[in-house]
């Protein structure tokens, strides 16, 4: 049973076990428009929630890709660097960044479920 | 997205058919102009360098000079040699300070019986001011009732000789004027992207008849201003306000090319003291190419420093370049600093990463010299 949860930053993170799996959401894919450059985290850092833990560049322009929940990175998306066109075609699938193991689960309960982020998407329009 | 201009900017005669087309619109240099089109910028940039992309830039200023001497004029106020410059030709050159630092850079056109000029549009007011202040006994018309499209791409000259033959024969940095579509347009044989191409003058009334005209034939997509930033980074032209500016010379921006012989050495321009002191001793600093080694791009105003961390310069364009497949740079470095080959570091998000003084373009330029 995973869990998927959201932050106004537009990063995801859906958990299972204490595990987080993150990366950024179709509207902020569609906003940075071709991505052509990540730079991820390595295994073992740590990373706070809210704090830069990744990087994601389009043609146009660098962007922070910030932790969704606090914890130690366990993995980073090996096949991402070479292929960051996947964060564009598969946002919340193949173009994955990163999985946490939390150190803190209930700040989950401080990030949006997916109905709370459609309303919030729907504000910003 | 918002079906309206932003309040406060001006539009180009295009600005309906950007909406139609479905373009981000943003604000630029005052303008309501299209930074992308659905394709997306990736797609846009390649299209224009394997076909022809059609470009608005009507945002650019289109500048007549009126009266006898207007060429000598001209020269008081730019480095180039305009005087010698051929019935029908075209050439690059700056508004020069006082001190040699640029106040614009800009195309010149003799049209025989005057001078047709397209600057920037960010420096548009001023450049019409300082011309005005300064041309006494020229007439000084801007053409704010014409557009400019570019049409840039291996297929640009097909496409343009299918509406007007006689174009085809038109070689690099040359005007001719025909019809496209029964409208009457003046065309140089020129661009921003490194590619062949044609900027296209066109009335304002009979801009967006001709854009569709263009835009339906098979090889043409609308590229906007995101793709126009990456294909002329890589085909190592100075963006006016990042490359080059009133602190850098055109010597040590690496445009001594633009200043012919008779200028450099009998002087005449604004900052003719230290753009030929420059010319004689070289300048401290220079323009150059910067290949980072590693995947990472490194933006405007990205950190240079040697192999020992001292600091040597600074990127001011930079980023990813489609068809290079990876990252490019221009900055300006330190003169000792500036052969290509030289091994270098660029500081990104306050790690140094290896890179390499490269020579531009860094996307060969495919001009159509005849």
């Amino acid at each position: 049973m995973s869990e998927l949860r959201y932050t106004k930053e537009h990063e995801w993170v859906r958990v299972e076990g204490d595990v987080g799996t993150c990366g950024i959401t179709d509207y902020a894919q569609s906003q940075l428009g071709d991505v052509v450059f990540v730079e991820l985290p390595a295994a073992g850092k740590k990373v706070a929630r809210g704090g830069e833990a990744a990087v994601v560049e389009s043609v146009k322009a660098a962007s922070e890709v910030y932790a969704p929940v606090s914890g130690e990175v366990v993995e980073s998306n090996a096949g991402l660097p070479d292929n960051p066109a996947q964060v564009n075609q598969s946002p919340m699938g193949d173009g994955w960044f990163m999985k946490i193991r939390l150190s803190n689960p209930a700040e989950l309960g401080e990030l949006m479920d997916e109905a709370a982020y459609k309303a919030y998407l729907a504000t910003l329009s | 997205m918002a079906d309206t201009p932003q309040d406060g900017l001006q539009v180009t005669p295009l600005n309906a058919l950007h909406r139609e087309l479905g373009a981000k619109m943003v604000p630029f240099a005052g303008y309501d102009m299209p930074v992308q089109y659905p394709a997306g910028i990736l797609a846009e940039h390649n299209h224009a360098r394997a076909a022809a992309g059609l470009f608005d830039v009507s945002h650019m200023g289109q500048v007549r000079l009126e009266g006898a001497g207007a060429a000598a004029a001209l020269e008081t106020l730019v480095p180039a040699d305009i005087a010698n410059l051929g019935v029908g030709r075209t050439r690059y050159t700056q508004f020069t300070s006082e001190d040699g630092g640029i106040l614009d850079d800009l195309m010149v056109t003799n049209r025989g019986d005057h001078l047709f000029l397209v600057v920037n549009a960010a420096c548009k007011a001023q450049d019409l001011a300082h011309m005005r202040a300064r041309l006494g006994g020229i007439a000084v018309v801007e053409l704010a009732d014409r557009a400019l499209l570019a049409l840039q791409g291996p297929a640009a000259a097909a496409v343009v000789a299918r509406m007007a033959p006689e174009t085809a024969a038109m070689k690099f940095m040359t005007f001719g004027t025909a019809r496209l579509g029964g409208i009457e347009c003046w065309l140089t044989r020129s661009g921003y992207t490194g590619e062949d191409g044609f900027e296209i003058s066109v009335p304002a009334a009979g801009a967006e008849r001709l854009a569709r005209l263009l835009l339906a034939e098979p090889e043409v997509k609308p590229v906007g201003l995101g793709a126009r930033d990456s294909l002329r980074l890589e085909a190592g032209l100075c963006l006016y306000g990042h490359d080059i500016d009133a602190t850098t010379s055109p010597i040590e921006a690496d445009l001594a090319w633009s200043i012919q012989k008779r200028r450099r050495e009998g002087g005449g321009f604004p900052g003719a003291a230290r753009i030929q002191a420059e010319l004689a001793k070289g300048p401290s600093r220079r323009r150059v190419g910067i290949l980072p080694d590693g995947k990472a791009p490194a933006r405007e105003h990205t950190e240079v420093t040697d192999m020992a961390g001292r600091r040597i310069g600074e990127v001011t364009s930079g980023g990813f370049g489609p068809s290079v497949g990876g990252p490019v740079a221009m900055g300006y470095v330190e003169a000792a600093h500036a052969a290509p080959g030289t091994k270098v570091q660029l500081v990104v998000r306050g790690v140094p990463r290896p890179a390499t003084i490269a020579t531009m373009p860094f996307a060969p330029h495919r001009y159509f010299r005849g």
